[in-house]
Parts: C-alpha cells; structure tokens; sequence
C-alpha cells in the first residue's frame, strides 16, 4: 500500500489510499483492545484528515509533478534511517509480551489504584485526564496553537491577496 | 447546491444521531471508550457533514465564525482553569480532590470540566480550520 502511495501520481487516489490506510489501521487497533485510540485513529485519520486534504487539494493542483531526476541520496538515507529503526525494534521485548517493562512499573499501579482514587472505570480516561493531567492540557495547547496557526496562515495570505488586487 | 435528493435527506436523518453519538461519547467516556478529544472531533465532522452537504452557509448558521474561534481559547482556559481552581482550594494544579465534598467526587468533576475543555477546544479547532480551508477556496 505504501508503494501505492509513492507511485501514484493523482493525488486524489493518494488521499483515498490513506484514508483506507487510516480505517485499516483502527482496525487493527480494534483487534489489539485499545478502542480508544482506535476511535481516534478513525474519526481523525479516516475523518477529518481526509476532509481536510481533499480541502488542500481544492486549493492546489491535483497531479503531482514528475520529479526531472531520481533522488538516489533521498532513497539511500530513507532505507538507511529504516534498517536503523528496524534494527532498534530487535532490542524491544517480543510483540505482547505480558511481562515487558513498560508493564512492570506505572501499569500495575495505575490499574489496582484507579477504582479507589479517581472512581472512574476507563483507565485511559484517568490515566489520560487525571494521573497525566499536565500532559493533556498540553496537547490541548498543541491543538489550539496549531489550529491559530493554520487560521493565520491561511487568511493571511488572503487578505495579502486582496490588498494585491486593490492597488491593480 | 442542487445535489441528490437522498443524498439531502439522508445528511439531514444522520445529523442529529452524530451530535447523540459525539456527547455519549464525551459523557460515557469515563466508562467506555473515548473523551472529549474523539467527541470533538465527531461534533467537527457533523459540522463539516453538514457544510459539504448543505453548503458553507447553512453550517455557519448553526456554528458561526465567531462562536468556532471563540471555542479554541475557550476550552483550553476551561481545562487551565480547572486546574487553578484546585490551586485556589488548597491542593496543587489539576489536583481535581478539592473541588467536591470529597476527593471522589472531586475527581470526577475535574475530569467532567476537563473533558469538556477538551470537547470544546478540539471541536472548535477542526471546524475553524475547515471553514478556513474552504473560504480560501472561493
């Protein structure tokens, strides 16, 4: 599917191909039982993200241009930065491992102390909005500033345009 | 817009289970899957159903410009606030157990404010930002 990505040249069938990327994906999420990021993975990825690219594309041209000449350096550091990352992932523990790190330390007590402190039996949503509180309000922040920036981008530009046309 | 008929009547029939499914997400989030952050961000995409769907005027007349950018500060200063609260009271930022009689109730109540700060900040960023995209595009 990726290929398919990189190879087509319509970016209207890249949008689509990730927006089934994106439905895939939640659904394997679905399978690992972590529903919550699996509704975010669909609602965001499939959703909103394709909306907002089909958007872009309303904005811009719908071909990509053919690059004049392949990019061998690109391709190497691309293939390069994946062996490493591939070869990173052989010191990680085997694919759902019970007995892992990351299980041994918070988890346990995130779980048999999330009844009795914070009454709330979805312990994503108390991990997410209670224990790591400061971590939310933050992306909070990140979507706010961006979504400010992406506004000021956009109706910057516009408004720059229209001045143009007002001194022809 | 003179788009399909079915097409219309369909949208309209949808909308309103949208909004039910975006707030018991929100509200039953603390028993099930999901929180402000997905339920923001299906209240911004009834929004956006409604605008591709009925045309850009008829979503700004249940979602004004003004109201969405008013809502991306607003939640984040309804989340920030939650936590200043729990200063005030005694306890330290976002430490939710002051704000109720007791600490279990506080934490609830926190989480309560908190989700909606998020519900309202990630609903209004979607819908501005879409509203952006499309009135760049006219």
């Amino acid at each position: 599917m990726t290929v398919a990505i990189v190879r087509q040249r319509s970016l209207f069938g890249v949008v689509v191909l990730t927006t089934i990327y994106s439905f895939l994906m939640a659904s394997v999420l679905i399978v690992l039982d972590a529903v919550d990021v699996a509704m975010t993975e669909a609602s965001v990825g499939a959703g909103i993200s394709t909306v907002i690219l089909l958007a872009t594309l309303n904005l811009v041209k719908t071909t990509e241009m053919r690059s004049p000449r392949p990019h061998l350096l690109a391709l190497f550091v691309s293939i390069g930065v994946g062996i490493v990352l591939v070869w990173g992932t052989l010191a990680l523990p085997p694919f759902g491992t019970a007995d892992a790190v990351i299980h041994k330390h918070l988890v346990p007590r995130y779980l048999a102390d999330t009844i009795k402190e914070t009454n709330v039996p979805n312990a994503v949503t108390s991990v997410l909005a209670d224990y790591r509180g400061y971590d939310t309000l933050g992306e909070t922040t990140v979507i706010f500033t961006a979504g400010i920036g992406v506004m000021l981008l956009l109706r910057g530009a516009r408004r720059r345009g229209r001045r143009e046309g007002e001194n022809e | 817009m003179s788009l399909d008929l079915i097409l219309r009547i369909g949208t309209k029939l949808i909308l309103p289970f949208i909004l039910l499914f975006a707030l018991y997400v929100q509200f039953h989030g603390d028993y099930g899957p999901g929180g402000g952050f997905q339920a923001g961000v299906i209240t911004a995409g009834m929004v956006i159903l409604l605008a591709i769907t009925f045309g850009l005027d008829a979503a700004q007349r249940i979602a004004p410009q003004s109201l969405v950018q008013r809502m991306m500060p607003l939640g984040v200063l309804i989340y920030a606030g939650t936590g200043i609260a729990g200063l005030l009271l005694g306890k330290n930022f976002l430490d939710y157990s002051p704000l109720a009689r007791d600490s279990t109730h506080g934490h609830e109540l926190g989480i309560f404010f908190v989700e909606a700060g998020v519900l309202v900040t990630v609903s209004g960023t979607m819908t501005a930002v879409f509203y952006a995209f499309v009135e760049r595009g006219r």
